[in-house]
């Protein structure tokens, strides 16, 4: 692969999903040495670099299931020139969205207050805590999203496959060993 | 004339009443199909088998060829349309295939795969489809039907049953159990039943089987649908 001369801005974040999709990141294992001699890394969990500056790609892990989610990724998509969604969280909600066919109050209730072994139990709402959604949404439905990894996670193979395509200049392209919803 | 059609090219032969995809399937060739299945009566329903046959779009499945017909299948337009359909499959019902004991067997992933649909592209509809678990051996999880309609034509034609149904309109149009209280449980289906093992989605899933062949070692995993044309899946 050819190096490029200045090296590209990457961030990334989890919104409402596991760390997962992250954890499958850093399984590309000794590749990160060769990753960061191309990159260099703004706001992300691996930096601790709290809010995005202009970046070339922005990565998404995990879903929308409350406003701060929302803030997150608009920040990310007004500062990201290619913005990827990785992981079945970021792509169709995933697992939290298994709540979609649910009412909020219902579960919040069920949850805090009315669940058995509860006592004195109430609903949280502390200014401070960001305010749930009504469901949970896959990003591509508040934004606008360039790329998509798969899989729940996708493999560290897959993600580096993604990023090595990206970096080359190439479209990315799966083919069917790493194509995988699961 | 010879009874040859040509597929994307290759000359194809077929017998009197062969559909498209029969012959094509016949001679190790993949269209990329949902609700057809080799045992069954052609349903015609889900479009996914679309070719240009002279220039004209139809259902492969239902299609007959002519002498010389010229079918294009595995075209750029056709393959963008096929993606299409399959994303407004995926968002109409509940597909959360990681913990679907389906994945990796079922044949509308298999099939997105092969399409390369890299997202839903459109917006959730989220439906509200309660799972009926009533049945000791099996249950049925609504929320993966894609509407084949393969389980009421193995239910009734194979089995002599009636069990399930295709019920409403439109996007109103769901599966039903045909019996009183709408519960498998009170209907004579049995898992011998052919209506058990037709399903080629996660809806008609044998209780305690699970997981029990990994995730990554199923039947897609190993091969594309497109180099099994009639997949014989493994625990199915
Ligand atoms: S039925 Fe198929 S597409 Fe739907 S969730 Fe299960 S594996 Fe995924
Ligand atoms: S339950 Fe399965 S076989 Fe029956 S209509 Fe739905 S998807 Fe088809
Ligand atoms: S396979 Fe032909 S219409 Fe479904």
């Amino acid at each position: 692969m050819d190096v490029p001369v200045k090296k590209l801005k990457v961030a990334t974040a989890t919104l409402a999903g596991c760390f997962g999709c992250h954890m499958s990141f850093l399984d590309i294992d000794e590749r990160l040495l060769e990753l960061i001699k191309l990159v260099e890394f703004d706001r992300s969990p691996l930096t601790d670099i709290k809010h995005c500056g202009p970046c070339d790609i922005g990565i998404i892990e995990g879903g929308l299931c409350n406003a701060e989610n929302v803030h997150v990724l608009q920040e990310f998509r007004l500062n990201c020139k290619t913005l990827i969604a990785i992981g079945a969280c970021a792509i169709n909600g995933g697992l939290p969205a298994q709540r979609n066919h649910l009412s909020l109050p219902l579960i919040l209730e069920e949850v805090y207050h009315a669940q058995h072994g509860l006592i004195d139990g109430f609903i949280p709402n502390d200014p401070e805590l960001p305010l749930p959604l009504d469901k949970v949404y896959p990003i591509h439905e508040v934004v606008k999203v360039d790329y998509f990894i798969p899989g729940c996670p996708p493999s560290g193979d897959a993600i580096w496959k993604v990023l090595t395509d990206l970096l080359a200049g190439r479209e990315p392209e799966l083919g069917h060993n790493l194509m995988h919803y699961d | 004339m010879d009874n040859t059609f040509t597929l994307d090219g290759k000359s194809i032969p077929y017998s009197e009443g062969q559909t498209i995809i029969q012959a094509a399937i016949a001679a190790g060739e993949y269209i990329p199909h949902l609700c057809f299945n080799p045992e069954f009566k052609p349903h015609g329903s889900c479009k996914l088998c679309t070719v240009k046959a002279n220039g004209r779009q139809t259902a492969s499945c239902t299609q007959q060829p002519q002498p010389g017909m010229v079918v294009e299948s595995d075209t750029k337009e056709l393959n963008d349309e096929r993606r299409v359909l399959l994303q407004m499959l995926f968002v109409e019902g509940n597909h959360f295939c990681p913990s679907c004991e389906k994945s990796g067997n079922c044949q509308l992933q298999a099939t997105a795969y092969e399409l390369e649909m890299m997202s839903p592209h459109f917006d959730q509809f989220f439906p509200d489809r309660p799972v009926d678990a009533t049945h000791s051996e099996y249950l049925l999880d609504f929320n993966r039907c894609i509407l084949c309609s393969l389980c009421v034509r193995a239910s009734r034609d194979v089995d002599g049953k009636n069990v399930f149904a295709l019920s409403g309109r439109g996007i109103k149009s769901h599966l039903i159990v045909n019996a009183k209280s709408g519960n498998l449980v009170d209907t004579d289906f049995s898992g011998d039943d052919k209506a058990a093992h037709v399903c080629p989605v996660g809806v008609i899933i044998k209780k305690r089987v699970g997981f029990a062949i990994p995730i990554g070692r199923r039947t897609f995993d190993e091969h594309p649908i497109s180099a099994t044309p009639h997949p014989i899946v493994k625990g199915a």
